[in-house]
């Protein structure tokens, strides 16, 4: 059999490793072995900023090590340049002793490095087998693709670190934590032996993020070597071997998990404590702002993707869904915002839209509704047959789960992006006309308020960091006071300190009417923000649950469906 | 993202004083391809960029260079309509055509009399233009037909179709040419001689493709559908969850790249031939692809390929004096091309590490201060 010229086999993963991990304390004291990665003086410019300055740290080998910071901290950039999908201004890399040079992932990845991305790259239409092997097949005699051999070999690996991947199933058909197996499982199958893995948890639930890192401890268990960017403190501490954390681009602290608590951990990071996402007293309403009912989304095959769900959001209530990613979520915010195909109805209250709109009044002067008694202009409004644009423009902000794919225009500059959503709407424009000058001024506004960390709003979109891209979104989402939000993980990727901000944005809005729709894999998030609670499993809800009277333990396992009555 | 691709389109913007020092480069690597070509034929390079300058800056070939420039702008603005959002409408060619073709006959018959014949003309060569494209957009957004395919297959419909037409219907045999009826001299566009040292005059049409660029610009930049057209250009699905109807855009913009296209053949049918016949000028589709990607897709940029290309086109007339095939431009015209896409991938990486080199220069000044 002629099989491929991978770098790796099973065995030679198995062999060594496992007694070293123990023996390795943590970093900077002396150890017998080399570290596995080495960063020294790593400096890494953009223009107009600086995100990697002099950056030095080492990772241990066996170890699980943590990379903490804030928001636009250079924590992507510097595993970007340890990737090899960037070069580094000055400063070298060692990986098991030795210098080494990279110009592209696939020098790395000779190496013996691996990244799973934040954002996955899996082909939805192709199995778990070809998805993993696509790059670099494995030929029978130079020719034919050899699934045989590949079949057996991912087999190995997953039973090897118990990642349970079936080779054959569809990646559509997997939720995002099998997703994200896949996408270790191709990092090794590539023969890893140093996994980078950026924000691996941001989209998981907490039983698969304890899945994940059950995986991730096997790993290290045989050797290898971990390297991870997350946002989520407790997380960090329950699983990391070591901990560095970055800050505005130096690292300024390399620390043991057993040594600090995560509200230590956030000053470090950010000079501030750990937000809590408490809401405080209510504001929910007796005027419904959006109600949806009987809504049923099929799939190009027929499946339901969303079964009959119905639902009322008032004004100044939020209406919080749990479930584990993939039961629907998706679909039932592009139904309810016109971009999929859907049967049943969704009806919202509009107050004073329709006559503004003859009067030709500036939007933002009839949102603003505080303190009116809004039922008495309050009308429903049946919106299921409307496109996109126009409920937009009917006061439906969007907060969209994929940051890259569907909310923003990565080379356009930020200003541009503003605008974007909101083609319509002042003051992005004048009639047909765009204005500049307007919606300049607004993102810069936005980028004050929302403390976006960027050199200027010339910049593109994709020059700033993940969470600094997402906290532009939110300021936009946010800006011209919608009367309804549908927000998808609304604080996916930023900092803790952003997150604290958000939260009290999105509180303040509430307060002054807003309706919000908020799906989040956060359950502290969506416990702590939610006036009420819906589970939803299979695109169906299932449950009705009061966040006041429930834990996120509780919570979690009402996702999976564990409580349900078949 | 700032991708091939992106930079290729024209979609990220290079800025300032290497916006306008790549595409000299390339025209000096281009020069430098080609004398290695006639060098290799044993031909005199240098002389031969000589006789090339000298014969295009005599009067008469100002003139030409214009008059072609002209006709070749129209072509690189439909083309660029369309990349600009990520339509490649290989079309623009039997477009053009057909449009040529269908007006001339409306023109010849003469059913208005002098300008509103010239603005009837028009009319029906947009129209035209716009529904032949209006196919693809239609198979596109009906069928997920890529519009590659089905406009290359439309420009050969279109020349069967055409020259049924002309035989069938709107052609008359003249010897052994077949042409449309001519155009009556009420309705011809004038051309202004006002380049001093020749009769030679300057199609007034060249104001047209002065106003289609200034439009061109300004939609793309300034309008809500221009915005729609570029968002939509660079992340479809973005644009969908921004509420564009991305159906509606595929299709306006065939038709708006279709109805330029349709322009391309005016200048000469109204300026010079007056008439459509089999020698009618083709093959202007695929020189405006050349000159789009040469421009950038940029109004401006645009217009000086144009003139660059027609320039080269116009003055090789004097090559065959030296025995030196006119050809050689053409050589010359694909190594702009190919060295401009090369010129500005330096200078994007050149622009890179200059910016990240006063960054860290401004970084330690602060340090020190
Ligand atoms: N391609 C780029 N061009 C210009 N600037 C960039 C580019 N990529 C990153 N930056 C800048 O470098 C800095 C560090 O960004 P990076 O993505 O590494 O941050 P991060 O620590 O991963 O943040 P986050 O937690 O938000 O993901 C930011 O200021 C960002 O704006
Ligand atoms: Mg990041």
């Amino acid at each position: 059999m002629d099989h491929p010229r991978a770098p790796w086999s099973t065995v030679d993963i198995t062999v060594c490793h496992q007694a070293l991990r123990k023996e390795e304390a943590a970093i900077g004291t002396a150890t017998v072995t080399q570290p596995a990665v080495e960063l020294e003086g790593i400096t890494k410019r953009f223009p107009g900023v600086v995100a990697n300055r002099d950056i030095t740290m080492s990772v241990a080998k066996g170890h699980i090590h943590a990379i903490v910071g804030e928001n636009g901290a250079g924590k992507s950039t510097l595993m970007k340049i340890l990737y090899g999908m960037q070069r580094p201004d000055e400063g070298d890399i060692r990986i098991d002793g030795k210098p080494v040079s990279f110009h592209t992932p696939s020098d790395a990845i000779a190496a013996g490095i691996g990244m799973v991305h934040q954002h996955f790259m899996l082909a939805d239409n192709l199995t778990v087998l070809e998805n993993v092997i696509l790059g670099s097949e494995p030929t029978k005699g130079g020719v034919a693709i050899d699934f045989g051999s590949a079949r057996a070999k991912i087999k190995e690996i997953s039973d090897a670190y118990g990642l349970g991947v079936e080779p054959d199933t569809l990646v559509e058909d997997l939720g995002v934590g099998a997703r994200q197996r896949v996408e270790i499982l191709k990092v090794l199958y590539r023969g890893a032996r140093i996994l980078i893995l950026d924000e691996p948890t941001a989209v998981l639930v907490p039983q698969e993020v304890d899945e994940l890192f059950d995986n991730l401890r096997g790993l290290v268990r045989e050797g290898l070597t971990i390297l991870f960017i997350s946002h989520k403190l407790d997380e960090v501490l329950k699983v990391a071997d070591a901990i560095t954390v970055i800050r505005r681009g130096t690292t300024v602290a390399s620390v043991e998990p057993k040594s600090v608590t995560a509200r230590q951990l956030a000053e470090l990071m950010v000079g501030s404590e750990l937000p809590s996402p408490e809401t405080r007293e209510s504001t929910v309403t007796e005027v419904v702002a959006i109600a949806v009912s009987g809504l049923t989304v099929l799939s190009a095959d027929g499946r339901k993707l969303i079964d009959d769900v119905s639902f009322e959001i008032h004004k100044g209530e939020v209406l919080g869904i749990a479930g584990v990613e993939g039961n629907g979520q998706a679909e039932l915010v592009e139904a309810i915002m016109g971009m999929r195909p859907s049967t049943g109805t969704v009806r919202v209250g509009l107050e004073r839209r329709a006559e503004s709109e003859e009067e030709g009044t500036s939007a933002s002067e009839d949102r603003d509704h505080a303190g009116r008694p809004a039922s008495a202009t309050m009308s429903m409004h049946d919106i299921s047959a409307w496109p996109t644009l126009r409920r937009r423009e009917h006061g439906i902000g969007y907060i969209p789960e994929d940051r890259h794919r569907h909310g923003l225009l990565l080379e356009a500059p930020l200003w541009e992006n503003r605008i974007l959503g909101h083609q319509t709407q002042k003051p992005n424009v004048k009639g047909i006309w765009i204005d500049r000058k307007g919606a300049r001024a607004d993102t810069q506004r936005i980028v004050f308020t929302y403390d976006v960390r960027t050199p200027g709003i010339e910049v593109a979109a994709d020059a700033l960091s993940g969470g600094n891209q997402q906290k532009l979104i939110v300021g936009r989402e946010m800006s011209g006071d919608p009367a309804v939000l549908i927000a998808s993980h609304p604080t996916r990727g930023v900092d803790v300190g952003a997150q604290a901000a958000i939260w009290d944005h999105l509180r303040d809005a509430r307060a002054k009417g807003l309706a919000v729709l908020l799906i989040s894999a956060d359950l502290d998030e969506l416990i702590g923000l939610s006036d009420s609670l819906k589970v939803i499993l299979r695109g169906r809800i299932v449950a009705d649950v009061d966040p006041a009277n429930v834990t996120p333990e509780q919570l979690g396992s009402a996702m999976t469906g564990a409580g349900e009555a078949q | 993202m700032n991708t091939f691709l992106n930079r290729l389109m024209g979609r990220v913007k290079l800025g300032g004083l290497l916006a306008v020092a790549a595409p000299i480069l390339a025209i000096v690597f281009a020069m430098l391809i080609t004398s290695v070509v006639l060098i290799a034929a044993g031909k005199p390079a240098l002389d031969t960029f000589g006789w090339l300058i000298d014969n295009g800056s005599q009067p008469r070939s100002i003139v030409n260079i214009v008059n072609l420039g002209t006709t070749y702008y129209l072509a690189a603005v439909a083309v660029a309509i369309g990349f600009r959002m990520n339509l490649f409408n290989i079309g623009v060619d039997g477009q053009y055509r057909l449009a040529a073709l269908i007006s001339a006959a409306v023109g010849g018959a003469a059913v208005l009399p002098g300008v509103l014949n010239i603005v009837l003309v028009v009319v029906v060569a947009v129209a035209v233009g716009g529904l032949w494209a209006a196919i693809a957009g239609f198979l596109k957004v009906r069928r997920g037909v890529s519009e590659v395919i089905s406009t290359i297959m439309l420009n050969a419909i279109a020349t069967a179709f055409g020259s049924w037409l002309l035989i069938e219907h709107f052609g008359t045999v003249n010897g052994n040419a077949i042409a449309t009826t001519p155009i009556p001299d009420n309705a011809h566009v004038p051309a202004a001689a006002i380049v001093p040292g020749t009769q030679l005059g300057i199609n007034t049409f060249v104001i047209v493709a002065i106003v289609v660029g200034i439009a061109y610009a300004v939609v793309l930049s300034r309008t809500r559908f221009g915005f729609n057209l570029r968002a939509t250009g660079r992340s479809e699905p973005a644009a969908v969850a921004s509420g564009v109807s991305v159906k509606k855009m595929v299709l306006i913009t065939m038709i708006l790249s279709g109805g330029a296209a349709g322009l391309i053949g005016m200048p000469e049918l109204l300026g010079s031939s007056f008439t459509y016949n089999t020698n009618f000028p083709a093959g202007l589709g695929f020189t405006g692809i050349a000159v789009a990607l040469l421009g950038r897709n940029n109004a401006v940029g645009m217009a000086i390929g144009a003139l660059l290309f027609s320039f080269l086109d116009t003055s090789s007339d004097i090559l065959q004096l030296h025995d030196i095939s006119p050809e050689i431009v053409k050589i010359m015209q694909g190594a702009i091309v190919l060295s401009v896409i090369i010129a500005y991938e330096l200078a994007h990486r050149y622009r890179l590490v200059a910016e990240q080199r006063r960054v860290s220069r401004e970084l330690l000044e602060g340090a020190a201060a």
